[in-house]
């Protein structure tokens, strides 16, 4: 008990300190606990209703020390009763300063020194049964003229919630001042949840109907109950219809919800699809390493956080010496430190990166692999898996085998509720990005001298190389465009997802998947397959209950639907056999 | 492109023959284990598990080497025999197992009090070596004729089966198939009667499988030298004018697709007894592609070519996973790429590429030497665009 009371009144102090702009309300409210605290029976009563009203943190407090018998009458030499209560702090002697409820001064003696007490020194404001139902009373409603709608909408809930039906008038009260549309529904609902413990059947049926009307998720147990129990069979017939017709509706929500999360999951699989759509599509080329530029733009991503955090450092070690010197490398780099919006603002910086150096891996793996095997499609396979065996290796040697911790920033965090529906920010920032993208690659490929150059060069290159157009480069602009989409699509999964060495390994088959149904080639084919894809993936993950047998069954589908269109959804017209 | 048996072919498979059914099985058996000359149970059973990787490097073979399909899904048949095999072994464990129950431990972890209906048969040794053929066979049948009737090829292909071998990963990775989930079967004790831990079966095991793999390779030498070898080979190279000649390429497909599963899973039997464990990540797409790469180190379109490749580069994994933990993975993909990038024939293929080299350098001996396996032409595998 007295830690509860020494936390309230460390609370209190802080306060103290820091509520100087609210003074004005804060000195009545005080006026009003003390007059509480030292009058009886009806003045009592009224000064609890006047402090109900104040919205008051303090009152709050006091009150709360109240009930927990935290509130002492201390008897001025005067003879004037002034009730403190005992700072948190107390010396040797277990004794602490006496804080005035009136000001929140101390209390001090004749020369104007703070006075210190003891427990037994003073005698507690007494508080009976009644009295503490009072307070509590006052403190629900309180905490209901909170300032913030949120505190006030979870005060609500949890008068709801609590099964008592003196709460009703309380919260019908509150209901004809509240403004927030918001609340105002939580205390509609609330209302509801405390009239099916009426015992008369109208009363309750009100509240059913009520409820079945708000869609309430959270009074679904409450009306369950009713629903099994043996009262008015009227009552228990609505209340079995109100179940049905929530269960309903959390079916919907949940349907809405996983068709969103499909949707931000096909986004990504878009962005990397994309890349891929480009590089395999257009070139041929089959980039097993693919995924692992996914892992570049994410750990990309993590090297810039830890940049603008407490900076970024790595150790190799390799196993040989020369000249009985171990072999080593590593890098140390001071961070930024930088807090608050710059800290934030992180992202913003990590997402053009993650692109440029997915580019710049993908640049070096064109030049150095790739461009020898254009001819031999089927062993650039096998080439870039060799690639994505070493590049995970180094991943895993330079920022451990273990996922990294890659915060999103503040304000990708949260969520907004439509209809009991919950959008995380992050992944409608990365709808939104993937729309943006889809776009911007359009333009590219089908408005800019270069898109026309790469497609000439896809469609038939030799052709384009005896027109003059330089293969060879657009190949390396090409590839490297394809990869630094793969990093984009990574600083986006580093957003919703973990970030390890093997992340690319899980994304590339399901892209790989996405290309071929999408139809090889064809910008507008990949983005309905990974759409297509990622909302089923989700939905029948949802309905089986199981991440593992959707998968397995869009697998399936997959192979299936290629039997009906072997080119893909849109394939690409030509009289070319092969 | 096809090497022909050449006297150099000959010599190593008669010496490797030689040295692998007789030499080393009697050194096992025969010698003291102080002596000099012994050769420990422990390098018997890799040598065994190195074999069964050679038969499923011939499978890949067949198909890549000869036929042109990169199938990444090789690794789910070899998988699939050897869980075949595994369940046999399971029920042969009896009641030895650490709950004492007359069911594999993992279904009593799983609450089953009675054997599921699907296990009862493989009680019988002769049931599950039906099954280490049939199912991938099956399997393979059904894929296979979807995947060539709407005449996916190339890299579609190889995408396709990757796809495949995915889902069979994830399938087998589920508890409730009842096929032991993540951990799958292991803690193997009888097979056919005799005990597994004993010196002299796995020795048994050992010479079965130098005797698949010898048998193996005599089909896959006869089939591809008769006339159907001949059109699979005309597929590998071109097959729409094989197609438009009048044979139905798909067909001929879809028997060295099912003959090479057939294959694959009973390399994968006889895999599981010998390395004592099979759990689903044995039928990751990774360990396909790895298969594909001992054929790419040894040199596909040949017989002895995977299997070289298989040895090697399990040797090297071995070697490299012992000396150097961390850089394994580092290694192994520098040799991938290395290899697809300058030896396109393997090992196998390395000496006519000196032989090249020498001719630039050295002009001045045209005389071909008959003894050597002569590939200087580059023969497109694929047609350019």
């Amino acid at each position: 008990m007295t830690n509860i009371f020494r936390l309230t009144l460390a609370l209190l102090c802080v306060i103290f300190s820091i509520a100087s702009v609210q003074a004005q309300d804060e000195t009545a409210a005080r006026a009003k606990l003390v007059q509480a605290i030292l009058s009886e029976g009806t003045e009592q009563q009224k000064a609890l209703t006047e402090i109900a009203d104040s919205g008051s943190k303090v009152a709050s407090d006091v009150l709360f020390a109240w009930t927990r018998d935290g509130i002492y009458i201390y008897v001025a030499p005067d003879g004037s009763k002034v009730p403190v209560m005992l700072e948190d702090q107390q010396d040797v002697e277990g004794r602490a300063r006496g804080i005035r409820i009136i000001d929140g001064q101390p209390v001090k003696d004749a020369s104007g020194k703070d006075m210190k007490f003891g427990d037994s020194d003073l005698n507690t404001a007494d508080t009976d049964m009644r009295l503490r139902g009072e307070i509590q009373q006052t403190l629900d409603m309180l905490a209901l003229a909170d300032p913030d709608s949120d505190a006030r909408s979870s005060a609500v809930t949890k008068l709801g919630n609590s099964q008592k039906e003196s709460y009703i008038p309380i919260l019908q009260t509150r209901l004809t001042k509240e403004k927030d549309v918001g609340v105002q529904k939580a205390i509609a609902e609330a209302i509801a949840d405390l009239q099916l413990f009426d015992t008369n059947p109208t009363i309750q049926i009100t509240g059913i109907t009520q409820l079945a009307g708000l869609n309430s998720i959270g009074s679904l147990d409450n009306l369950k109950q009713l629903a099994t129990s043996k009262g008015d069979p009227r009552v228990v017939k609505l209340a079995n219809q109100a179940v049905g017709s929530i269960e309903h509706h959390i079916w919907w929500v949940n349907f809405y919800g996983t068709i969103f999360r499909g949707v931000s999951l096909g986004s990504i699989l878009l962005i990397v699809a994309l890349g891929l759509a480009i590089t395999f599509g257009l070139m041929g080329v089959i980039n097993m390493a693919h995924g692992e530029m996914i892992a570049v733009g994410a750990y990309t991503t993590y090297f810039i956080q830890n940049i603008f955090g407490a900076g970024f450092s790595f150790a190799i070690n390799l196993p040989f010496s020369i000249a009985g010197r171990p072999l080593g490398f590593g890098l140390n780099l001071p961070g930024l430190n930088a807090t608050g919006w710059f800290y934030q603002s992180y992202f913003l910086f990590a997402i053009p990166l993650s692109f440029i150096m997915a580019a710049l891996a993908g640049l070096v793996l064109e030049r150095t692999v790739i461009q020898f095997l254009y001819r031999r499609p089927l062993e650039s396979l096998l080439a870039t898996w060799g690639v994505s065996l070493v590049m995970q290796q180094l991943f895993r040697m330079v920022f451990g085998a273990n996922n990294v911790q890659v915060n999103s920033p503040s304000w990708l965090l949260g969520h907004f509720t439509i209809d009991d529906v919950s959008f995380g920010y992050n992944r409608v920032f990365v709808v939104a990005f993937a729309i943006l993208i889809v776009i911007g690659t359009w333009l590219l490929l089908s408005k800019t001298p270069l898109g026309l150059l790469i497609r000439a060069v896809m469609q038939n290159r030799s052709m384009a190389s005896c027109m003059g157009v330089r293969t060879t480069r657009v190949n390396m602009i090409t590839f490297a465009f394809g990869s630094g989409l793969a990093g984009l699509a990574g600083a986006f999964l580093s957003q919703i997802g973990n970030v390890g060495p093997s992340l690319g390994q899980n994304y590339i088959v399901d892209s790989f998947m996405t290309v071929v149904v999408g139809g090889v080639g064809s910008i507008i084919g990949t983005v309905y397959s990974a759409l297509g894809i990622g909302v089923s993936d989700q939905v029948l993950q949802q309905q089986l209950g199981s991440p593992v047998m959707g998968k397995i069954i869009v697998l399936t589908c997959i192979i299936l639907f290629l039997q009906w269109k072997p080119g893909g959804l849109f394939s690409i017209r030509s009289r070319n056999l092969d | 492109m096809l090497v022909k048996t050449t006297k150099w072919e000959l010599w190593i498979v008669a010496v490797a023959t030689v040295s692998l059914l007789a030499v080393l099985p009697s050194l096992n058996a025969f010698t003291a284990p102080e002596s000099l000359m012994h050769v420990s149970d422990f390098t018997i059973n890799l040598y065994g598990k190195y074999l069964c990787y050679g038969i499923l490097a011939i499978s890949v073979d067949l198909l890549w080497g000869y036929t042109g399909l990169l199938s990444l899904g090789q690794c789910l048949f070899f998988a699939l025999g050897g869980y075949m095999m595994g369940m046999y072994l399971m029920r042969m464990i009896g009641d030895l197992g650490q709950y004492h129950q007359p069911i594999p431990d993992f279904l009593v972890f799983l609450g089953w009090s009675r054997l599921p209906t699907f296990w009862e048969p493989f009680s019988s040794f002769a049931f599950a070596l039906v099954m280490v053929i049939l199912l991938p066979a099956v399997l393979a049948l059904v894929f296979g004729f979807l995947a060539f009737r709407s005449r996916i090829k190339g890299v579609y292909f190889a995408i396709l089966t990757q796809a495949l071998t995915y889902a069979g990963c994830l399938l087998f990775f589920r508890n409730d198939l009842l096929m032991g989930g993540n951990n799958g079967f292991t803690d193997f004790k009888f097979i056919a009667g005799y005990d597994l831990r004993n010196a002299s079966t796995q020795r048994g095991l050992y010479i079965c499988t130098v005797l698949l793999l010898l048998g193996t390779y005599a089909l896959c030498k006869w089939l591809t030298a008769t006339k159907f070898g001949k059109v699979q080979q005309a597929i590998r190279d071109s097959e729409n004018r094989v197609l438009f000649s009048g044979y139905a390429t798909a067909h001929f497909k879809l028997f060295v697709f099912v003959l090479a599963a057939i294959i694959a899973g009973l390399a994968g039997a006889l895999y599981v007894p010998q390395v004592g464990i099979i759990n689903p990540s044995e039928m990751g797409p990774d360990k396909s592609l790895e298969a594909i790469i001992w054929v790419a180190v040894g040199g596909r379109g040949t017989l002895i070519g995977p299997v070289i490749g298989a040895f090697a580069v399990n040797a090297m994994k071995s070697w490299a996973t012992r000396a150097y933990p961390d850089l394994w993975l580092l290694f192994l993909g520098l040799t991938f790429i290395l290899v697809t990038l300058f030896m396109p024939k393997g090992i196998v293929g390395l000496p006519a590429q000196l032989g090249v080299v020498k001719q630039r350098f050295w002009p001045a001996k045209p005389v071909v030497d008959e003894s050597k396996p002569v590939v200087v032409e580059e023969a497109p595998l694929t047609k350019p665009d």
